[in-house]
């Protein structure tokens, strides 16, 4: 049956009409962390996509708490469906912060928070560690193109906002490439150590 | 007819009154072959750029050049039938070589891409590499184009594969300088073709 409204088919055969626009930012996880070590999004598994069936893969981190201060948000990419999350990175980062007591700011490259074709987790967070008040946080969003491209590196650009010690609030700017021709196909956030506490961590397709 | 479930109006007057997504794809350019210039203009092949939308957002992935040390660039179209809106713009990046060749303050730094009340095409990055596994991706939103009473902002973040074997991370800003509507856009390469890569348009809804 077909649904046809003042003249304009809205539905009919099992679909949408292609007339009709929809939204193209599909919503396809949320892991919710509790005192977690890691949260993995891996394709194929528990509903995940994570291949060719979206060009651009966004993940929106909300109020992300560190059990202890002194850590550093952080993810990797993996190429084997989440064995090892060790995909190689060629990234840069600058910070700008401001001291709630409005007595420091800075605006700097973080040389100590890019990778240089490594391996490791690339910070998310950069300028100083996390802090662990019970109000302290971090939200952003990452944003990676194209990651089943079997022939080009794989760009990422993050943007996170969270309180560090001090306190500061620190808006991070990291962006990079996974300078791999292999397809990626898993992605894991953690804190430098200890565990997230706290926090959602969304991905979404965009058509 | 209205479709109405459980005292909701569905669907009536020839239009969903539920709300499908926020964010519209209009149209997807996928490049395969050298291309001189890929564009996106309203009226044409389905492509809708004017009032309908108050925001639109243009990806990029994997954005592959022929010529090694050239620019993706883009340019706006005022009433004629050129893409040379006048601009006023800043520019900057940060830069991390793959073997840490470079000092960490020249990481952070203003870039050449700025534009002074120029007709010239926006640069969105310096000097992408063209090695078989170098591109760039990213994003530009671009705001309230058919507005007549206003310049017309964007604001543009890309990272790519520097031809120095290094990742950029660049952010542009600015204004077309015109009252008048921008009813086109067009992107190229500084030099030579582009050879592969997929442009998608969106329309993000104010209600």
């Amino acid at each position: 049956m077909g649904l046809i409204s003042n003249g304009s088919t809205l539905f009919d055969s099992g679909s949408l009409d292609a007339s009709v626009a929809t939204g193209s930012m599909t919503h396809i996880k949320t892991l919710t962390a509790s005192d977690s070590s890691t949260l993995s999004f891996v394709n194929g598994a528990s509903s995940v996509v994570l291949n060719n069936t979206y060009k651009e893969y966004v993940f929106k981190f909300y109020d992300i708490h560190p059990s202890h201060s002194g850590t550093r948000f952080q993810f990797n990419g993996s190429i084997d469906t989440g064995s090892n999350y060790n995909a190689t990175k060629q990234t840069s980062m600058f910070i700008a912060a401001n001291l709630e007591a409005d007595t420091d700011t800075s605006l700097s490259y973080q040389p100590g928070d890019d990778l240089g074709n490594g391996t490791g987790f690339q910070d998310l967070a950069g300028f100083g560690n996390a802090n662990d008040d019970n109000d302290a946080s971090l939200s952003g969003t990452l944003q990676l193109f194209d990651i089943a491209n079997s022939t080009f590196v794989k760009h990422f650009i993050a943007r996170t906002n969270y309180m560090t010690t001090g306190p500061y609030p620190v808006d991070t700017f990291t962006g990079g490439y996974f300078n791999t021709t292999s397809a990626l196909d898993a992605f894991q956030f953690k804190f430098t150590s200890n565990n997230i506490a706290a926090g959602t961590i969304k991905l979404y397709g965009v058509k | 007819m209205a479709v109405i479930s459980n005292g909701t109006t569905i669907a009536d007057a020839g239009a969903f009154s539920a709300s499908l997504g926020s964010m519209v794809l209009i149209k997807t350019i996928t490049i395969s072959s050298g291309t001189g210039t890929i564009s996106f203009v309203d009226g044409a092949s389905s492509v809708v750029f004017d009032s309908t939308y108050p925001l639109y957002k243009v990806t990029y992935a994997s954005v592959h050049h022929a010529t090694d040390g050239s620019q993706l660039q883009i340019g706006f179209r005022d009433g004629s039938t050129d893409y040379d809106a006048t601009k006023q713009s800043t520019s900057f990046t940060t830069y991390h070589q793959e073997n840490d060749g470079e000092s960490s303050s020249d990481r952070l730094n203003f870039s050449s891409g700025r534009l002074s009340n120029s007709t010239a095409f926006q640069n969105l990055h310096q000097s992408v590499g063209n090695d078989n596994d170098q591109c760039a991706s990213g994003e530009i939103l671009i705001f309230s184009p058919s507005n007549t009473t206003f310049v017309k902002h964007y604001l543009s973040r890309l990272d790519s594969c520097h031809d120095s074997n290094a990742n950029m991370d660049s952010f542009i800003g600015g204004y077309v300088n015109v009252t008048a509507a921008i009813d086109a856009i067009q992107f190229k390469s500084s030099s030579g073709n582009i050879d592969s890569g997929i442009f998608k348009l969106y329309g993000i809804k104010d209600s």
